[in-house]
Formats: C-alpha cells, structure tokens, sequence
C-alpha cells in the first residue's frame, strides 16, 4: 500500500457521490424549510427554489458513504465493479492493484463503522493469499500447476453469470408490473341444488340410531334404599336379649337381596363399634352367636 | 362437440377464473356431457383462441399451470394507472437467490452461498417460499442433511414462463484456457524454457 495513486483516486471518486447526495438532500431540506418561511428573502436560487437561509446539513454525514458501500452484494460483488470500472477483463485481472483497492474499501468500511461481514475479510484472506502465491518462484516441475487466480476467476465469473441472471429475470414480463390478469365479473349463476333422494329404509336406520344415541345418555336416578343402618341397628338391638345368644346368621335375610345383607352386616359392625353388643364364637369356623349387653 | 361450440364455452371458464386452467381440468369440467370433447379437441380449440385474440388488448397466454388471460404486456402503462399502488420491487439480492434456484436447482443454501459469496439472509428463503416460488424438494444426504430447493409451477406463472426451458440462458462462461497465454506465468516459464 505504498502507492497512493489508486487509492486517492477511490477516494475522490466515492467522495464525490456521498457529496452530490448530501446537497441533494440538503437541497431537499432547504426547500421544506423554505415553504414555512416565504416572506424571508432568498439569497440564492437552487434548480429555481430560493434558499432563504443556510442549509444546516451541509456536510459529508458520516453515513454517507454507508448508502453507496451497502449497494454491493457481497466480495465478489465489490471485485466485479472494481474490475468493471476499469474496464479489465475478469480472465486477466492484476491481482496486486485489485487487492489493494479492496483493501481500502474494507479500510473505508471499517472506519465507516460498518458491520464488516466475516465474507469481506475472507475474500481479503483469499486476494493476499493469491497475491503471495503470484510472487513466489514457481519450480519447473510445477509449471502445470493451475494459476493460482483460477478458483478466483471462477468464481467471479460464476458470481456474474447469475448477476445478470438476477438482472435479465428481473426484466422478464411478470404479473403485477408488466402482466394484469383480467377481472371479469362473473354473474351469480342460479345454481340448482339437486336435493338427494332418501330411501324409506336409511331414514328408520337413521332413527334406529338416533334412539340408540338417547338411550346412551339415559339419565340415572339413585335412589335412597329404604333400608338404613341406623334402622337395622335398631332392629338387631330389639330382637337381642341379654339372656340369650342369637344367631349371627338369623339377622341375614337372602330375600333382602345384597343391599339388605350389607345393612345388617354395617348395623351389627357399628354396634359393635359402639360396645352394645357382643359376639361369640367358641372355636374358628363355628357359628358367630350375638348377646346383647 | 364441435369446436365452434367449444371455444366460446372454453373462452367463458377461462374468462371467469383469474387462474391458469390446465387442459386436464378442463377436459374433466366436461366429464358426463354427452358429447365430451377430447383433450386434443380443447387443445386445439384454445389454440385458435391464443390466435383469435392477437392483435387485441387481452393475450390468451400458456403459462406453466395451464392457460390464462391476461392484458397484454404492451398496455401495462395505461392498466397500471388504474391503481394507486406501485408494483412491487424485489431487492437484487432477492432476485440473484432466486435465479440460482430456477438455474440450480436443486440446490441448497450452502450452494448459493458459495457462489454469492454472503451468507443467504432467512428472511429471503421465507419470503420466496411465503410467495411459493420456491419449495424444499427433499435433503441432501449430507452432514447436516441441509433442505434442498427448487423452483414452483407458480414461479414460472408469476414470470409469464411455460417452463424452465424458457428462462433466459445463462451467459457464457469464458475458459481460462483460452488466456493461458496472456498470463505472467505462461510468459516465464516461456523464459525459462529458453
């Protein structure tokens, strides 16, 4: 980078267009402001709109250059347009001019605060690598060796094939710009719904389903059992005498059905919770005799 | 049915739909008419259609869904004042991720990023799959099994095309072989040879 020739030349080059868009949208400023102040004397014309007083922007903007440096698609995108703007061709370009001017775009872009993306720096990585391969003595034996600017080449050629791709897609007729559809109204139609025909037989299968469907959701109504425990207990602590033994068996009554026997069965647990009764049984397995106390 | 019966009933579906009919769609919209025209009956009834309206405002146009009529490229200026809104414009990097998929394809995103040379924003991929201009074809059987894409039959609608084939052709590549002599490397050797 000792050679300053090119580099000035950039600079100026970019800084003419960040200049020109800064008075544009100075201009553009001073003219707002001038629509609120017409009575002030204008001291100078711009493309026939009086400026009544100074622009107070008129200054490089430090993002300026952002707009033009934003433009490009990426390094390949950056490389092209400097080979372009100097009319080189893509199959011979001089590596060493080339990387230097990238490298000051990515100085500029650095300094611009960018977001410098890690593409740029890759593609800078890859022009110094070339650019040192280039300057090394290339051994007889190697002198097939591809030029070491090939995978470049190529890949700046494969960038600008689809570059123009992009571009001659972008003129191709497409709907919304170049094409309308038609919009014909279309008249309601008066559409005749054919009313399907029901046999005799779907609509009892129908029914048959339908008083199947309400039999499912049949509601249950629990009743009370008129036996109560409490009323049993009452019942057991009667027929007992204290003289006597029962028989645990005489209070089951099988016409009484489940219900029945459970009833007894709580009343003579509870009375037997409740120490009003006692139970007898001489040995395992003989029969259970009921005393009350 | 004969073809002066056909065209006009042909004209009238085309008419009232703005998407593109297909000859099979319209072949089955005759299924149970008594006199059912062939396929080759509708295609050649829409072709002396496309020839019917020449030199008109409407174009009957083939485009990869099927047939639609559409105003004519050439009034795009007058139609469009009919609207306020402008058409919209889609940023180059849009366009260039979207011409590698109708060329490429299938491709992945990887493969347009090695030859864009920047990373493919997400946001286009969605925008450009929201659109249905691009579809994940299926994954490459390799690490990662990234998502392949290709392009849409309303891609091609949308762009006024019948088929791929009819995307404008990619221009040519030069061969480096052919420079071989210009290079600082072919000279020395020369040299050194001498």
């Amino acid at each position: 980078m000792n050679d300053s020739t090119p580099s000035s030349s950039i600079d100026s080059s970019i800084k003419n267009v960040s200049i020109s868009s800064s008075i544009s949208s100075s201009i553009k400023n001073a003219s707002i402001k001038n629509a609120s102040n017409q009575s002030e004397m204008p001291f100078a014309l711009v493309q026939g709109e009086p400026l009544t007083m100074i622009p107070q922007d008129l200054y490089i903007p430090p993002d300026a250059l952002q707009v033009f440096l934003d433009a490009f698609e990426g390094p390949l995108d950056l490389l092209l347009y400097l080979i372009k703007r100097q009319n080189l061709d893509v199959l011979n370009i001089p590596i060493a001019m080339i990387t230097k001017q990238y490298m000051e775009y990515i100085d500029l872009m650095d300094t611009m605060a960018l977001e410098l993306a890690a593409e740029y720096l890759v593609m800078a990585a890859m022009l110094a690598e070339i650019k040192s391969r280039m300057l090394l003595p290339r051994p007889d034996e190697c002198a097939d060796e591809d030029d070491p600017r090939a995978e470049l080449i190529r890949r700046l050629q494969e960038y600008e094939q689809f570059k123009k791709a992009a571009e001659d897609m972008d003129a191709l007729d497409r709907l919304e710009r170049d094409i309308f559809l038609t919009n014909i109204e279309v008249p309601k139609f008066e559409v005749e719904m054919p009313l399907p025909d029901v046999r005799m037989n779907d609509l009892l299968m129908a029914f048959r389903d339908v008083v199947n469907r309400a039999e499912q959701y049949a509601s249950h109504h629990v009743q009370r059992e008129p036996l109560s425990v409490r009323e049993r207990m009452v019942f057991v602590l009667e027929t007992l005498s204290s003289d006597r033994f029962t028989s645990f068996l005489d209070f089951f009554d099988a016409s009484e059905g489940r219900m029945g026997l459970v009833v007894s069965f709580l009343a003579i647990l509870e009375l037997l919770k409740e120490s009003m009764i006692e139970l007898v049984q001489s040995e395992s397995y003989a029969p259970i005799y009921i005393k009350a106390i | 049915m004969d073809n002066e019966k056909l065209k006009p009933i042909l004209e009238a579906l085309l008419s009232a739909t703005d998407k593109p009919l297909a000859i099979n769609f319209m072949f089955d919209l005759f299924s149970g008419d008594i006199d059912q025209p062939s396929k080759d009956d509708i295609r050649q009834a829409l072709h002396e259609l496309v020839e019917k309206y020449e030199g008109s405002g409407l174009e009957l146009k083939q485009v990869a869904s099927g047939f639609r009529f559409q105003i004519r490229a050439d009034y795009e200026t007058w139609v469009a004042r009919l609207w306020d809104h402008k058409p919209p414009r889609y940023s180059r990097a849009l366009l260039e991720t979207v011409a590698l998929i109708a060329y490429r394809q299938p491709i992945t995103r990887g493969g347009i990023e090695d030859i864009r040379g920047v990373s493919v924003s997400t946001n286009i991929i969605k925008t450009l799959q929201e659109r249905e201009w691009v579809k994940p074809l299926g994954h490459k059987d390799v690490p990662g099994k990234p998502t392949l894409y290709g392009t849409t039959k309303e891609f091609l609608d949308y762009f006024n095309l019948k088929s791929l084939n009819e995307l404008p052709t990619l221009s040519e590549i030069k061969d480096l072989d052919q420079f071989h002599p210009e290079l600082a490397f072919a000279e020395k050797s020369d040299v050194n040879a001498n």
